[in-house]
């Protein structure tokens, strides 16, 4: 399979989720390790293209995910790993990396696995919507058909061991992106954000560590990996986004009580703009793409579908923008093209 | 503001630390963050923020044990600057710093998660044993006894199946 293909749809898990669009993915990684192999950073390119080796040839062969794109970092593109990075795929980290390092990604791009990035072996699972259980459920499953054929780095007292001691035990990262307008235009996220972090779980930006927050989008995660089962991990950040869920539910309702006129002419000028711009930046069209989705959850836009305002938040980021016009473009060209694929998706649906 | 420490010079290094759980901010002027140790030109090191949290405080007269990793030749200032380990061996060579670091960081010291199915049986053993533990203390401390009893015997299980397989071995 080749990254082309990647851009006829976006990922299975952008697909609108039944009845929550407030958390949009969820996401669970694990960090793994070669026992015999010193970790990605220290181990030198030589000992990481072995790795790298004796990876693909297992990847050749896995139950758990046919048809894989197998692609070694070295050889690809620049922007191809632009694009990979912006849909999710792989880590900013990892898009800097080159020879020695490794990428496998299931068809639908559910599973997708980074090798010699932070650790030899990075697994994440996507899905749609709120759903950590099938994550954890289908990234098991590879995990341990990988453990048959690799002898991991493990203590019994610390568990998995990875390069930073900030992911021992579990190595287990459980995320959820969530879209929490309501709370943002109630001035309400920042305590929200102080309060979680002091019961293990971070709030980070739409691209993971150490990003800003871009179109009311946030991604909350487990910050301690050790001490606990992954399932109670998982069990316990279930429970904290489904409070958060029902504070943004509350915090729209209070909006639509007490300035519901404003609340429609946001969403209507979100639209308005949209449709008509000539020029749009990645940043105005993620936050306008926010107004938008505010819109079609509480009822105000009836015209546009979910699945069109997904597959626009993948497509109008510049590296895409850039594979669809088969050039590359400059920042002032991207944002007319930017328009341009927004007015057509929106008014056509196509 | 105020640097804490001189009280004289304006804060210009805003630190945030996590010390035993609990966030506190610490605002210094760059004559004495620098005396404390932080290098506030240099890159920021991930790891002397984190070290920040074992909360034993480092005097700067305290000598600093300089130690490498025989399996993979990581020192410690390599540790420190990267913030990442060399090698599965380091956590043993580097544990002095490491045990703190991990504690502040994480829920206790002890993996009670997933075990690769090739490890030991003794390895096991003790993490499923641990995660017992733990789950007989909650138990105890929602004073849910039927539950802790229940979870006591299933201990004693895991401790008898150990001891049965040593003493296999042993006759074997």
């Amino acid at each position: 399979m080749k990254v082309e293909e990647f851009l006829k749809r976006p990922g299975s898990w952008l697909v609108p989720a039944e009845d929550n669009s407030i958390a949009i993915s969820s996401r669970i990684r694990l960090a793994r390790n070669f026992r015999e192999f010193p970790f990605p950073d220290w181990a030198g390119e030589e000992k990481c293209v072995r790795i790298w080796e004796e990876l693909k040839s297992i990847f050749k062969d896995m139950k758990s995910f046919p048809d894989p794109l197998v692609t070694g970092m070295g050889t690809l593109k620049k922007l191809d790993k632009k694009i990979l990075f912006e849909r999710h795929l792989i880590s900013r980290e990892h898009e800097n990396k080159g020879k020695g390092s490794g990428l496998v990604v299931r068809f639908d791009e559910s599973i997708a696995i980074m090798i010699n990035e932070e650790d030899h072996l990075r697994i994440q699972a996507l899905r749609p919507g709120l759903d950590l259980k099938s994550a954890w459920r289908s990234i098991d499953a590879v995990d341990t058909e990988l453990e048959q054929k690799i002898r991991y780095a493990f203590s019994p007292s610390l568990g998995y061991l990875t390069a930073c001691p900030s992911n021992v035990g579990t190595g287990m990262r459980a995320s959820v992106m969530v879209h929490i307008p309501g709370l943002v235009l109630m001035d309400e996220v920042n305590p929200i954000i102080k309060g979680m972090g002091k019961i293990g779980i971070a709030v980070r930006g739409l691209w993971g560590e150490g990003t800003e927050a871009s179109g009311n989008m946030f991604q909350v995660s487990n910050q301690i990996t050790l001490g606990d089962k992954e399932e109670d991990m998982i069990a316990h950040l279930k429970q904290i986004i489904l409070e958060l869920i029902e504070h943004e539910r509350n915090a729209r309702s209070r909006l639509m009580e007490k300035k519901p006129m404003m609340v429609q002419d946001h969403v209507g000028r979100a639209y308005g703009i949209l449709t008509h711009a000539h020029v749009l930046s990645s940043q105005e069209t993620l936050n306008l793409l926010s107004s938008l989705r505010l819109g079609v959850d509480m009822g105000i836009l009836k015209t546009v579908d979910l699945s069109v305002i997904n597959e626009l938040l993948i497509l109008t980021q510049p590296g895409h923008l850039q594979k669809l016009e088969g050039r590359r473009l400059k920042a002032d060209e991207r944002d007319q093209v930017r328009a341009q694929l927004v007015r057509m998706k929106l008014l056509n649906g196509k | 503001m105020l640097c804490e420490s001189c009280q004289g010079k304006e804060a210009k290094v805003h630190l945030t630390q996590v010390v035993d759980g609990a966030v506190k901010k610490v605002h210094l002027c760059e004559a004495c963050a620098a005396e404390s140790g932080f290098d506030t030109h240099g890159p920021v090191s991930i790891t002397d923020i984190l070290l920040g949290m074992g909360g034993e405080k480092t005097s700067s007269v305290m000598p600093v044990r300089e130690s490498t990793c025989p399996q993979c030749k990581m020192r410690r200032a390599d540790f420190k600057k990267l913030g990442r380990l060399g090698c599965v061996k380091c956590y043993e060579v580097f544990s002095d710093e490491l045990v703190p670091l991990i504690k502040a960081m994480h829920r206790g010291e002890q993996h009670v998660g997933k075990i690769p199915a090739c490890e030991s049986l003794r390895a096991q053993v003790s993490v499923e044993i641990a995660a017992l533990q733990k789950a007989l203390s909650q138990a105890i401390s929602t004073e849910n006894y039927e539950e802790a009893a229940r979870i006591r015997d299933r201990i004693e299980e895991w401790r008898e199946k150990m001891t049965l397989k040593k003493e296999a071995s042993r006759e074997s």
